[in-house]
């Protein structure tokens, strides 16, 4: 079941002038929602975007009726939701897209920039069902490195910088962890990260899943404006995706 | 719900409950929407584009947003009218509104092949012949863009197709009288208009095209004005009972098509941004007809 309902913005915090993490309340029970599923805002008071934004669940609060989302504003719609302010209203469609199979008894999560932000929520979810994991968080330097705490409670946390202000300099290719055994590698970033992390689980066999961000129009698997070349043709990202397996992929 | 009849309009042999349809390509085959909407609030559906053989479709990226609307190249991936019949039908044939499917092809043979397996099917009141779709290299826009191609097509289906036949106008010509009246010389029941506007879009940045076919077709609300202006133009100058699309993202604009002259509308990318704009525009078509003390939406008509 989707839903298209108003949030109430609790807080807007700043990371960095680029990027955003915005927690809202909902005013009901929050339905079920599995980790790497997005959202479709309504962004108001912007005469120049048109449709809805797509932005991953970052957290949730189950207790409290809320989530997270993290923003990094590269255009016009992630600017205006940049400047949202508590007791504002916001128009969502949810929970949308497939989310992460969880699976295996030992996982890596990769994550690269903002594009690690499914990665929080899987890892609780993760950690309710008792599998181990260990995450992996490349990033330009500390302080565009988001919720470090909370990544340390719920995981082994292991970070690259490409300044080396903290963990470990260079980037997550690299990093030493790459060496242990995992059953299973779940990965979010830029593009050209997940292609590298899904070659070296192709050489180690390990199963590989990754969040694609294509362009949407509907989000709801309507407008087939956001298709990924699968093994078994072009399949809509908002609806098969937006995680996929990498050896299902034409592309990885 | 009201069931004063004083939305009820016909097209032909289809009567709708109310004037409020839904555009080929921006709906699904109706029940993705069924979480935010009931379907049978609706006067009418138009599912996706069925084409003869299972079609892939056009290389990502298929969408470019542009001011007040967006462009599309998705070139009528589907997985062919066979599917369609033994899978999609028995889905939606118990809905209590009218489902539409839209038709499409490349050769004539094509468009008449996949009509006469639809004819069969015994709760589709209606076809919406697509003979305009700019985003697919060999027929769709081809036909309606011509006027004697028009003609053809139309009379061919006409020939193979005995419910109501709707023909989907493109506004890609230089005059769309011309190819509406083609149409309703070959037999068409009902026009439907207008279909996207060929268009592009350019990453000035990366100096690339931003979409994988180069053009595509425009829709949202930047691209009513010439809709209506089609929509007027035809209503004027031919019989037939017009279906109105084109950047309809609520009531008002919904009623603008009816003063203009059409007898229904489709409700396309608006449903993008709302997924339960249909059912408002219902709602505010009631509204509108209260506060000005109308009794039938009929009376409103072409009025302009
Ligand atoms: C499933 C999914 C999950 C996403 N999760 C997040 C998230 O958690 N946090 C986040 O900040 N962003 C996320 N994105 C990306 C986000 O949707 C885009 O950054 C946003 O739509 C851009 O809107 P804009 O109006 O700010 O940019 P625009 O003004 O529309 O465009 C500005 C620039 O951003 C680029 N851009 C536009 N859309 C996208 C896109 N979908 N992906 C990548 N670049 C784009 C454009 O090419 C352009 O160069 C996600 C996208 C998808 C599809
Ligand atoms: S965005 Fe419309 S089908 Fe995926």
């Amino acid at each position: 079941m989707k839903y298209c309902k108003d949030f109430i913005v609790v807080k807007n915090e700043t990371i960095t002038p680029t990027l955003y993490i915005l927690r809202l309340q909902y005013p009901e029970t929050l339905p079920e929602i599995k980790p790497g599923q997005f959202v479709e805002i309504l962004v108001e008071g912007e005469k120049d975007v048109f449709l809805r934004r797509p932005i991953s669940i970052h957290d949730v609060d189950k207790e409290n009726n809320q989530i997270a989302l993290l923003v990094q504003v590269v255009g016009k719609g992630t600017s205006q939701l940049s400047k949202l302010k508590e007791g504002d209203k916001l128009n969502l469609i949810f929970p949308l897209g497939n989310g992460f199979t969880v699976m295996g008894k030992r996982v890596l999560l990769v994550g690269g920039g903002c594009g690690a932000a499914p990665l929080l929520y899987l890892l609780r979810v993760l950690k309710q069902q008792n599998i181990k994991s260990d995450i992996l968080i490349g990033c330009k330097d500390i302080n565009h490195l988001f919720s470090k705490k909370e990544y340390q409670e719920l995981s082994n946390l292991h970070v690259t910088t490409e300044d080396g202000s903290f963990g470990e300099k260079g980037f997550v290719t690299a990093h030493p962890i790459l060496n242990e055994d995992f059953d299973v590698i779940y990965c979010c970033g830029p593009t050209p990260m997940m292609k590298a992390i899904s070659q070296y689980a192709k050489q180690r066999n390990i199963p590989c899943y990754v969040s694609l961000e294509h362009k949407m129009a509907c989000g709801i698997g309507v407008c087939l404006c956001c298709v990924a070349e699968t093994n078994q043709g072009n399949k809509r990202t908002c609806v098969t995706g937006p995680i996929f397996l990498t050896s299902d992929l034409k592309d990885f | 719900m009201n069931t004063s009849k004083q939305l009820e309009v016909q097209i032909k042999d289809m009567v709708l409950k109310n004037p409020v349809m839904t555009a080929s390509g921006t709906f699904g085959y109706g029940y993705d929407f069924e979480d935010f909407i009931n379907l049978d609030s609706l006067g009418g559906i138009v599912v996706k584009a069925t084409t003869i053989k299972e079609r892939m479709g056009n290389p990502y990226p298929r969408m470019a947003e542009t001011p007040s609307g967006m462009l599309n190249t998705v070139g009528l991936q589907n997985k062919g009218v066979d599917y369609f019949c033994d899978n999609i039908y028995q889905k939606i044939k118990d809905k209590n509104t009218n489902v539409v499917v839209n038709v499409s092809g490349s050769t004539l043979e094509e468009y008449v092949e996949v009509a006469s397996k639809i004819n069969t099917l015994e709760n589709i009141p209606a076809i919406e012949l697509n003979v305009s779709c700019p985003n697919v290299k060999e027929g769709g826009m081809a036909f309606g863009t011509n006027k004697d191609m028009t003609f053809k097509v139309v009379s061919a289906v006409r020939k193979a197709y005995d419910k109501t036949l709707i023909v989907k106008l493109s506004p890609n010509v230089t005059n769309i009288v011309e190819i509406a009246k083609a149409a309703e010389d070959a037999g068409a029941d009902s026009l439907s208009m207008i279909n996207t506007l060929l268009g592009m879009a350019v990453d000035s940045e990366k100096r690339q095209p931003l979409l994988s076919t180069i053009t595509g077709g425009l829709s949202g609300a930047a691209v009513k004005p010439v809709a209506l202006r089609c929509v007027w133009q035809v209503a004027k100058q031919t019989k037939l009972p017009i279906i109105g699309i084109g950047g309809i993202m609520n009531a008002q604009d919904a009623i603008e098509f009816i003063l203009v002259g059409a007898t229904a509308i489709e409700v396309g990318t608006a449903n993008f941004i709302n997924p339960s704009i249909t059912e408002e525009i219902v709602k505010g078509m009631e509204d509108y007809l209260q506060r000005h003390n109308i009794k039938h939406i009929s009376e409103i008509r072409g009025v302009i």
